[in-house]
């Protein structure tokens, strides 16, 4: 190969004082990036394979490790900036499209950063989490319309199916295959621990998490990759992937390479063929299939189970939302433009879907106006990254959200965006053995509870500052955020006033 | 200018007062006008009103719509409009008293109307639903005209004024009822006109709060998709919304709806060994889960025959309940009962989201 014109984006900065040549980087790095000098005791790195994912950093035992951005740039130019000429070198390398993964990193505007959360001052009280209690109990679903009597007079207390998460919060879907066994188990674990759902994502369910399917939301994508009876049936909730926030719009690619073994036979398809994911539900072009689909899965299941309808957050997402609330659905799951991906191609993933802070704004108030906001539960994701998100989220009219990339976060995923490579150094994003084994499933699952009780812990102290004592009296409480330099526009989208209103 | 009520969202802090004969004995407004006096701090003279049930039994068949005005020509036109929906059978001024201490009245109307049979049959609707539709259309859209009360052989008398003149000004010493129940407010802002005032009512239904609900806006965004529009932004409306929304259109008894708006935490209900009352309060609480109010409230409910009162789930808010013969009195402070009642007995303080539910007794009212 010639000249690729492309110089490395980082620099292994390695401090020889330090450095005892214990050979730990070279072990670690599955991009190989370092390696013995050759007969001798030095370590040398090839800086052009770097990822800045970390893993050599972090283990190095002298701490003789940094990562730096390089500093060596083409001339300065605000138009065609760095990464932009590097793209088109790349391109004009390879003649392929672009791929990236994880979440839209483009500097677009941020609304969670953008509202603030109100607090009870003189004429209400704050009420202490650690007096009082502070509810975070949540139940999904449709709701029936009207209270029914028996004969006797007395209430029928019969509910339609429900999802009940012990806090508004749910992992959301990563499909086996595309994440690893271990990082699956740390999932289901936690989750059960946690008293709320993961999500099986496309791939299918692993016999081995059968045991956890009350805590399982188990997807039906267009690939249909591991559906069967069994799978349906050992779920708490079934949900239909029309769209995902970081690729709306198009299907997914799963090289060959990752269809191994237990992946291959839990995704019901033959070893080292690409699972291909396409666009559309072939059997669903307009919205009347939909509901098709959404009744044959209801009755597979006997309609014991609630149905999610997850769609990528896209300019008319408030139409297609009410389409959707009444195509049977119990939930919706909308997946803003930022949500994370394990491959997509570039363009897409930086250029197509709105934020989804104004798509659910958008969508609860339209569910509202037509009066069928409890036909459904709303559950939105990409990205929510923190307690606060979540309690914005909520107050703008969701009733859970789904995490993701947070999760990975906890499990020790440090954004190195390269999760198509499939050598995820830290175990998560791969499929080899040496690499998934580094995510121990004991301490995965331990740190997920972890940064769950955290961000509960810091829920209840939001809400008790708001007086509120329960997330039921925040969801669609617009009344308790403000906008901060945001345009009448905006506020107006978002249904918020304005700091100072 | 500064922005009138329902143009922005004023918190007030409040006193409450109720008295009511078990009996159906009807006793004039003098009684809880004095009840308010010992608790004059607790209102700044921003804000009083009363609901009396049992005044007009002589139009007891009629909706009894009291109205503010602007002008001659807001009620005039307001006038052509009831006409072609409802039999107006009686139009009067309502006689009020003038004080120094009462300014800047509106003009205020009562009419005693039955809505026209051939006007439901069109819109096949029942009786109420079209008397709220009204309500909501005129209160709405209807600039310089505002009904303030609306249902059968009750009433309601409010005005910007501190509470024991606003009874005086509106001679409730000349009426009688088997209940009352009394308003003194102490809003943070100027509400700049009566409309604010408490209580607030829909059909017979009229509320009384002391509080400052931190649910409002879930509460309000969930009532608003049944037709009901939250013009003055305050907790007392959203909260009778609520309360006609469950009690009338979903026809929940008092102490269900008791147990939606001050539903038990969880843990309670997970607790409880009745297991036919926990199926029900799961039931209640995952159908309604908006419609939860939390922050601090008090209420007292009046409706056609009886009271329920009512407190947050933490009892954030003081309220008391005292009784003496065929009589149940609330009220915010102890002191209020023992000028309506000095030998009031059977005190107590009911607990958080506890109903206390006096009723009439049949046929008495
Ligand atoms: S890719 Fe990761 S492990 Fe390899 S050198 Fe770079 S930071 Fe270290
Ligand atoms: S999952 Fe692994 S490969 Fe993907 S961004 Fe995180 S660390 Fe990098």
């Amino acid at each position: 190969m010639g000249v690729e014109y492309l110089t490395p984006e980082y620099e292994v900065i390695r401090n020889e004082n330090r450095c005892i040549a214990c050979g730990v980087c070279v072990r670690q790095c599955a991009n190989e990036v370092h390696a013995f000098l050759e007969g001798t005791e030095k370590i040398i790195s090839d800086d052009a394979k770097c990822v800045d994912c970390q893993r050599c950093v972090s283990l190095c035992p002298t701490h003789a490790l940094k990562i730096v951005k390089n500093d060596c740039r083409l001339r300065e130019n605000a138009n065609w900036d760095n990464d932009t000429i590097r793209e088109v070198y790349k391109q004009a390398n390879s003649g392929g499209v672009l791929l990236s993964s994880m979440g839209n990193p483009k500097p677009l505007p941020v609304y969670w950063d953008k509202i603030l959360i109100n607090a009870s001052q003189v004429t209400n009280p704050p009420i202490d989490p650690l007096r009082e209690p502070m509810e975070t109990r949540v139940f999904l679903g449709k709701r029936p319309q009207k209270v029914e009597r028996g004969a006797d007079g007395k209430l029928r207390c019969e509910l339609l199916p429900m999802i009940e998460l012990s806090m508004p919060i749910m992992f959301s879907a990563m499909s086996y295959g595309s994440i690893s066994y271990n990082a699956h188990a740390s999932l289901a674990r936690a989750a059960q621990a946690l008293g709320i759902c993961y999500n099986t994502g496309e791939g299918g369910l692993h016999e081995d998490f059968y045991a956890y399917g009350d805590n399982t939301i188990v997807q039906v994508a267009s690939g249909r990759f591991g559906v069967h009876e069994n799978y349906l049936e050992a779920a708490r909730a079934i949900e239909i992937k029309m769209g995902q926030g970081a690729k709306p719009g198009i299907g997914g690619h799963l090289p060959g390479s990752k269809i191994v073994g237990d992946v291959s036979r839990t995704r019901m398809i033959p070893e080292g063929s690409d699972a291909i994911t396409p666009a559309p539900h072939h059997d669903i072009y307009p919205i009347e299939d939909l509901r098709q689909l959404v009744f044959s899965l209801k009755d597979a299941t006997d309609y014991r189970k609630p149905v999610i309808v997850k769609v990528a957050a896209v300019h008319n997402i408030a139409a297609i939302a009410s389409g959707i609330a009444r195509s049977g659905a119990d939930v919706i799951a909308i997946d803003g433009f930022r949500g994370g991906t394990g491959a997509a191609p570039t363009r897409i993933r930086d250029n197509v879907g709105i934020p989804i802070e104004l798509a659910l704004a958008a969508v609860d108030q339209r569910l509202r106006d037509e009066g069928i906001r409890n036909d459904v539960s709303l559950v939105v994701g990409g990205s929510v990254r923190s307690a606060s998100d979540v309690v914005k989220a909520i107050a703008l009219g969701a009733d859970a959200c789904y995490i993701a990339t947070a999760a990975l976060l906890a499990l020790g995923c440090h954004l190195c965006r390269t999760c198509q490579s499939g050598k995820c150094n830290w175990g998560i994003a791969t499929q080899r053995p040496d690499l998934v084994k580094r995510l121990n499933p004991d301490v995965g699952s331990e740190r997920l509870v972890h940064l769950m009780d955290a961000w509960r812990h810091e829920i209840k102290e939001l809400m008790g500052g708001m007086g509120i004592n329960s997330v039921e009296a925040l969801r669609g409480n617009r009344l308790m955020l403000r906008g901060v330099g945001l345009t009448e526009k905006e506020l107006q989208i978002l249904g918020i006033a304005h700091a100072g209103e | 200018m500064t922005p009138k009520e329902g143009q922005v969202r004023i918190p007030s802090g409040c006193a409450i007062a109720a008295v009511i004969s078990r009996e159906g004995n009807r006793m004039t407004g003098e009684r809880i006008i004095e009840a308010m006096k010992p608790m004059h701090d607790r209102s700044n003279g921003l804000g009083g009103g009363f609901a009396a049930y049992g005044i007009y039994p002589e139009y007891r068949d009629f909706y009894a719509l009291h109205f503010f005005f602007d002008s001659r020509d807001t009620r005039k036109t307001c006038e052509a409009y009831l006409k072609e929906r409802f039999e107006i059978y009686k139009a009067e001024r309502i006689p009020t008293r003038k004080l120094p201490q009462i300014t800047d009245e509106p003009m205020i109307w009562r009419y005693f109307v039955a809505p026209l049979q051939s006007v439901l049959r069109d819109l096949q609707l029942d009786e109420k639903e079209f008397v709220v539709r009204t309500v909501m259309h005129i209160n709405t859209s209807m600039k310089g005209a505002y009904i303030f009360s609306s249902g059968k052989n009750m009433g309601t008398f409010k005005a910007v004024g501190f509470p024991e003149d606003v009874g005086v000004y509106y001679r409730l010493d000349e009426y009688e009822g088997y209940a009352w129940t009394a308003h003194g407010r102490y809003p943070t802002n100027t509400p700049g006109w009566w409309g604010g005032a408490h209580p607030f009512t829909l059909l017979d239904y009229s509320v009384v709060h002391n509080g400052e609900i931190s649910s409002y806006d879930a509460n309000r965004r969930y009532i608003e998709m049944f037709g009901y529009k939250c013009t003055l932004q305050t907790d007392t409306e959203v909260i009778t919304y609520i309360l006609d929304y469950l009690i009338r259109r979903q026809e929940l008894t008092l102490s269900e709806a008791a147990s939606v708006i001050a539903a038990p935490f969880w843990s309670t209900i997970e607790g409880k060994t009745d297991l036919e009352d926990k199926r029900k309060h799961i039931y209640l609480r995952t159908l309604f889960p908006s419609l939860l109010i939390t922050g601090p409230f008090s209420i007292v409910l009046g409706f056609d025959g009886g009271l329920m009162a009512l407190n947050d789930r933490l009892k954030l808010r003081s309220m008391v309940v005292g009784e003496k013969d065929d009589k149940v009195f609330v009220a915010s402070e102890e002191a209020a009962i023992r000028v309506m009642e000095p030998d009031a007995g059977n005190l107590y303080a009911p607990a958080g989201g506890e109903p206390v539910i006096i009723r009439v007794k049949e046929g008495a009212y």
